[in-house]
């Protein structure tokens, strides 16, 4: 009767399993598969197979354009991430201060408010910058690094803390007590063991500014947009698989990405 | 090996005392065990001397070199860590090599360093594992290889035996300690446990909230603790309060009778009499020629193998508890719980402490 009942309980869950994950990603496999289809305009079913979508995508000047720019923004803003971040973790960590709770919450709020508002308040905030200075900041790629780097923190910040709150106080103290300076200390124990977090940090901080819709689409100018607002503009006038293309590009990087990080930083150690 | 010298080192947090003016000397290759309850003050105590917590005031020197403003990094002591601190992206040889190559020393003396250092903590086979792939005890051995192998002054070591289990912690107890005479090690251990404490160290600081309750041998410690924190504290569960009669060898208990006392410094006001339990004989009638003797009935008895231990509640209202070799080995028979028994002692045998 046990035996039955705990059976039962593990084929539900099993299933419960399965159907999570295949809510997740099927969607995923449905993008890919009608990346290919040959239909002139998005249906179903497929009437044949064709590469010729992602000779178009290619072709696209928005497109080829709209990569490069996400791909340029979210390495610089990674870059940005990474030097605010790390240090910020340190102090968040290891510092005593006063209202070091509440510098936490603001740096972390980029993630919580919505991207739509983010966006809209920093396109409002560079109007009123160049109100007062005649410097323009909205719509040149100077703002959107700015929003993108707003984006990459909270991920830099929430990862590399984790793994700094981490690490036992101890080893460096050992280290000190063994001969090392505090800057060797930093660079030959600390570094090398939070690496795990500030690679995984660095993996979400540039993913998520390199899918971002909401804040960009304030803040590009007229003649240079990330790939997601290309993506959105091609929607609205055409609807055929170029999109699944594009997409399915998309999907192929990230998880590239995801592999070899973890191939040389374990993720599962990060969280 | 130099000394280790402390002259009036306190540190203050604030307004709490956590260390109070100690003054304390550790000689050339002695092993010094700081030994309290937590919170006593011998980690802070143990951290100044290591580098790692400023002193508020006072001083310290190893060897006649006031080392008291140096950073750690410059002090060349041994540290060994509770949690063994072990560097986990270092395989156990870079580990050990770690201090070495910090001192700048070439490549082949540091292989040739290494593995002598392996080799005498017996873990010469495991230089190329990460330190999560060794057990507790492989750990603690590497942390000493790693201390030891930089020739350090002095070797610290913070609680290094709480980690582990009771047998390896007996192992270890005697591994440290031959390690620490072999070389003549000038040595400072800090434990909360008064039998790793008496068993490992040539000399007991015994410290209370800040302050230095009693130092001196195990023994001497052991056998006339100062006050009734310290009889407590080495585990000597019978303090019997009084008072000393003037002029006569006699100790008045609070619960009426006068027991017999003799080579005691008069102690004056309240005081406690301490009785350790091995002193205390017990019989199961009353004895003939005792020169104290109480009356009671067994309230607890429990069996250690070698020894018995009885737990008494005396006719006077006195719980005390002696210690008896086990039956076969030439102690009496064994006396079961709610048995009427008879404790005695000579008037020799017990230690008058102060109050505080």
């Amino acid at each position: 009767m046990r035996a039955g009942q705990s059976r039962s309980i593990r084929i539900g869950y099993t299933a419960f399993s399965m159907a999570v994950i295949g809510f997740i990603v099927l969607p995923l496999i449905f993008i890919v598969w009608m990346s290919f289809y040959s239909n002139k305009i998005l249906s179903f079913p497929p009437e044949g197979y064709t590469l010729d979508w992602y000779r178009r995508a290619w072709a696209l000047s928005d497109f080829r354009n709209g990569f490069f720019l996400s791909l340029r923004t979210s390495l610089i803003a990674t870059v940005v991430a990474l030097c605010l971040g790390l240090p910020a973790s340190f102090a968040l960590v290891r510092g005593r201060f006063w209202g070091r709770e509440t510098v936490s919450t603001v740096l972390m709020s980029p993630m919580v408010v919505p991207g739509i508002v983010g966006g809209s308040a920093l396109f409002v905030f560079f109007l009123e910058v160049e109100f007062l200075t005649g410097w323009r900041v909205a719509g040149t790629s100077l703002g959107l690094i700015v929003a993108h780097s707003l984006i990459a923190l909270p991920w830099m910040i929430r990862l590399v803390t984790t793994s700094l709150i981490s690490v036992n106080p101890s080893i460096e103290e050992a280290a000190r007590s063994l001969g090392a300076a505090p800057l060797t200390v930093f660079f030959r124990i600390t570094l090398p063991v939070i690496k795990p977090g500030l690679i995984a940090g660095s993996l979400f901080a540039f993913i998520n500014s390199f899918i971002d819709l909401e804040k960009s689409i304030f803040l590009v100018g007229p003649d240079s947009t990330t790939l997601q607002i290309a993506l959105i503009n091609y929607l609205e006038w055409n609807f055929d698989s170029t999109i699944g293309a594009v997409a399915t590009v998309q999907i192929a990087l990230i998880t590239v990405l995801l592999l070899i990080t973890d191939r040389y930083a374990k993720l599962s150690r990060a969280f | 090996m130099p000394d280790v010298v402390l002259q009036d080192v306190a540190k203050h947090y604030g307004p709490a005392v956590a260390v109070a003016n100690m003054s304390l000397r550790i000689g050339d290759g002695e092993l010094v065990a700081l030994l309290g309850p937590s919170g006593c003050g011998k980690t802070t105590t143990l951290r100044m001397i290591g580098g790692f917590v400023e002193t508020t005031s006072g001083c310290i020197t190893v060897g006649g070199r006031d080392v008291t403003a140096l950073p750690p990094n410059r002090r060349n002591m041994g540290f060994v860590f509770q949690n063994y601190a072990l560097f986990p992206h270092m395989t156990v040889a870079q580990n050990v090599a770690f201090g070495l190559e910090m001192r700048g020393v070439n490549r082949s003396d540091t292989d040739r360093k290494v593995r002598e250092a392996l080799v005498r903590v017996r873990l010469a086979q495991y230089a190329d594992r990460l330190p999560r792939q060794l057990s507790g005890g492989q750990q603690q051995r590497v942390a000493l290889a790693r201390a030891l192998v930089i020739e350090p002054d002095v070797l610290l070591l913070d609680e290094p035996l709480s980690n582990l289990d009771a047998s390896l912690r007996q192992e270890m107890k005697i591994e440290i300690r031959q390690l620490q005479q072999s070389l003549g090690l000038t040595t400072i251990f800090v434990t909360h446990d008064q039998d790793e404490a008496m068993s490992t160290a040539d000399r007991m600081v015994l410290m209370y909230n800040g302050k230095v309750e009693q130092v001196g041998p195990p023994d001497e410690v052991y056998g006339a603790p100062r006050s009734v924190f310290a009889a407590g504290f080495l585990g000597i569960p019978n303090l019997l309060p009084g008072q000393m009669l003037p002029g006569q060898q006699g100790f008045r208990l609070e619960a009426g009778p006068v027991l017999r006392l003799s080579g005691q410094a008069a102690v004056a006001g309240r005081c406690f009499l301490a009785l350790r339990p091995e002193v205390i004989s017990i019989h199961a009638a009353p004895p003939s020629d005792a020169e104290n003797c109480l009356a009671g009935r067994v309230e607890i008895m429990t069996y250690h193998g070698s020894a018995v231990e009885y737990q008494l509640r005396t006719d006077i209202g006195l719980t005390l508890t002696a210690r008896a070799v086990a039956p076969g080995l030439g102690g009496p028979a064994l006396l079961p719980e709610g048995s009427r028994a008879w404790l005695s002692w000579p008037a020799t045998a017990g230690v008058t402490v102060s109050e505080n």
